[in-house]
């Protein structure tokens, strides 16, 4: 298993960039993250998701799916695809330290 | 990184509940994954973008082969739903009550709700011309969100480099 340094801190992440350990996931971590995936400042809108996926993939031990994401945390699909454009799915899942979303819907 | 967007089209051309389901959960997922997605509907698909329609698909008992006993949770095996009961009034409504159970029962949301979804998401959809043509469908026919009515030539120019996937 490969480690990167992101934010100073050493963390575990598989050859696609997303972290395999969620218990290493700072704050930080996430904002770096996010700037790789495009998107140079989180807002309120965008943390209250990155919260929701945290807390799901906590409890459960993987990713939400999208639809998970906007029925669950009250996102709309049109401003989940306007916070993380272009794949809000696997954007947010990677920039909260969880891996790839595992469910079809 | 300048990377290029993957681009999928679907061409969707049966208008049975389970037939609409294959556009609608690969186009989703490759929505979230970042993929631009293009639907096109044609013949029968046409059934999924008619507002009198779409929320009413449904699955026929007769003659599909694959829908067996075992789906109402009997110990029957391979044994196919007879023909001959497919034919009763009201078994073509229990076949469609049946499956949209099932597909409920993954989580799956309805046709109508999946299509909001993509075109929330920047699904395009596109009617075809030559079948609006020949059914009389007229523009005030179809969902709303619909991107156009097109010919199959302009479609094949606005998906020259997708995938294209034929359902």
């Amino acid at each position: 298993m490969a480690t990167r340094t992101i934010a100073g801190k050493t963390v575990q992440v598989n050859e696609e960039g997303f972290m395999t350990d969620p218990s290493e996931w700072t704050k930080e971590i996430a904002v770096e993250l996010a700037k790789e995936e495009g998107l140079p400042a989180l807002t309120d809108a965008h943390w209250k998701v990155i919260e929701f996926c945290r807390k799901e993939g906590t409890a459960t031990g993987k990713a939400p799916t999208l639809r998970q994401i906007t029925t669950g945390a009250a996102v709309s699909t049109k401003d989940m695809f306007a916070l993380f454009p272009k794949g809000p799915a696997k954007k947010v899942a990677r920039i909260s330290g969880l891996g790839k979303p595992e469910g079809c819907v | 990184m300048a990377e290029k967007t993957r681009k999928m089209a679907f061409i969707c051309s049966k208008g049975d509940l389970d037939m609409a389901y294959p556009a609608l959960i690969m186009g989703w997922a490759a929505l979230g994954e970042g993929i631009d997605v293009t639907l096109f509907f044609t013949f029968w698909g046409m059934d999924m973008i008619t507002k009198s329609r779409y929320k009413r698909l449904e699955l026929a008992p007769v003659a599909n082969t694959s829908m067996k006993m075992t789906m109402m949770g009997l110990p029957t095996g391979n044994l196919g739903i007879p023909n001959l009961l497919g034919i009763i009034p009201g078994m073509t409504a229990f076949a469609t009550w049946l499956m949209r159970k099932k597909i409920g029962g993954v989580g799956a949301p309805t046709v109508p709700e999946y299509i909001q979804m993509m075109m929330d998401g920047g699904a395009k959809f596109y009617a075809c011309k030559m079948t609006a043509d020949m059914m009389g469908l007229k523009k005030e026919d179809y969902i709303d969100g619909l991107a156009g009515v097109v010919t199959v030539t302009e479609f094949l120019d606005m998906t020259e480099d997708a995938q294209i996937i034929f359902i």
